[in-house]
């Protein structure tokens, strides 16, 4: 079978998920499951110390012993916050050491601050976490990450959140053609084609949110991101036709084709 | 009373009757596990860090808390 392998674990679905922007925690589970998705990013925040301590809480609704969850450090924009970030994540998942980095570098853009971000993965790797770390589609910083030692390498498509679909294939080409971890676009995918592409592209899995999230209906979306990536995953396995520009090739046969006088 | 700082508010909490076993002043400290109840957090999946160092769960029924510590009590909550 065609698994996703991540730190040893052999994954099903290609396609990961994020928990956020739902209108509520019932839309959030249904759309997961929807999605098919394995791995799901959770963010790690304050207690809102209001609350109602009635209220659900998300590991309620995606609990772990269900779900592979991959604590991140979403608005983290130093190297001591994200650390700090997912040391707390350990803490609160009893010891789970799989987290996804990213150090971020601009408020407007969300752009990933690649130095910051290479230099708290190297503190992570140190103490055991297994980092999946997202990054820009610069194939050096992919390849400088690798060497350090993050288990995925995790490229944006386009901004977080912009839904711009696929902006660089050439870039994620090159990363893909390089890594020996697993490559998974996160970030920038809109709707299903795009998914699509990244994964005949090659990519071994994609990373969403906000275009599930985000769209009017984002049950039947996930399900859709879904049958995209399985589509993409099994056209890339299959191997495309050559393109071929100014050379058609008609798919029926050339001969017998009625009221042709030449006798052919 | 003591002054601590929760999540990056001041937050007051009664100090500990010294009656029950106050020989030094670390004894009459409030641990992590009281500090909950008394915001209503017991039960509740979280994760506290105090002056930037993680306090493991079995750490959470020591008195450990000083006037002007900074904790951090966080909870997994829906992201991307």
């Amino acid at each position: 079978m065609d698994k996703l392998v991540i730190a040893g674990k052999a994954y099903s679905s290609r396609l990961l998920v994020g928990t956020g922007k739902y209108r509520d925690f019932d839309e959030t589970r249904t759309a997961v499951d929807a999605s098919g998705a394995e791995i799901i990013t959770v963010a790690i925040r304050r207690t809102n110390l209001g609350q109602n301590p009635e209220e659900p809480s998300l590991l309620d609704v995606l609990p772990p012993s269900q779900y592979t969850l991959l604590p991140n450090t979403a608005g983290c924009y130093t190297v001591e916050d994200a650390v700090r970030t997912l040391r707390l994540a350990r803490e609160l998942l009893d010891g789970h050491t799989l987290v996804k980095l990213e150090v971020l570098g601009d408020p407007k853009t969300l752009y990933p601050n690649i130095v910051e971000t290479l230099k708290a993965a190297e503190i992570l790797i140190k103490e055991g976490f297994q980092v999946m770390v997202y990054t820009s589609d610069d194939p050096i910083a992919a390849r400088q990450l690798e060497e350090i030692g993050c288990i995925a390498i995790m490229p944006l498509a386009s901004l977080i959140g912009s839904g711009m679909g696929i902006l660089n294939p050439w870039n994620l080409q090159i990363i893909i053609e390089n890594a020996k971890v697993p490559v998974i676009v996160d970030a920038g995918v809109g709707t299903a084609s795009d998914a699509a592409i990244a994964m005949e592209l090659g990519c071994d899995g994609v990373l969403m949110n906000t275009a599930i999230a985000a769209a009017q209906n984002p049950v039947l979306m996930a399900s859709a991101m879904k049958k995209a990536v399985e589509a993409g995953r099994e056209a890339y396995l299959a191997g495309r036709m050559p393109k071929k520009l100014y050379s058609a090739s008609p798919s029926s046969p050339v001969e017998g084709v009625i009221g042709n006088m030449s006798g052919k | 009373m003591i002054q601590l700082i929760v999540n990056g508010q001041p937050q007051f909490v009664p100090s500990l009757d010294s009656e029950t076993d106050a020989g030094t002043t670390n004894d009459a400290r409030l641990n992590i596990r009281q500090l909950l109840e008394h915001m209503g957090l017991q039960g509740k999946r979280i994760a506290v860090e105090r002056n930037g160092e993680i306090v493991p769960r079995s750490q959470f029924d020591q008195p450990m808390l000083a006037n002007g510590d900074k904790l951090e009590i966080v909870v997994a909550v829906g992201g991307g």
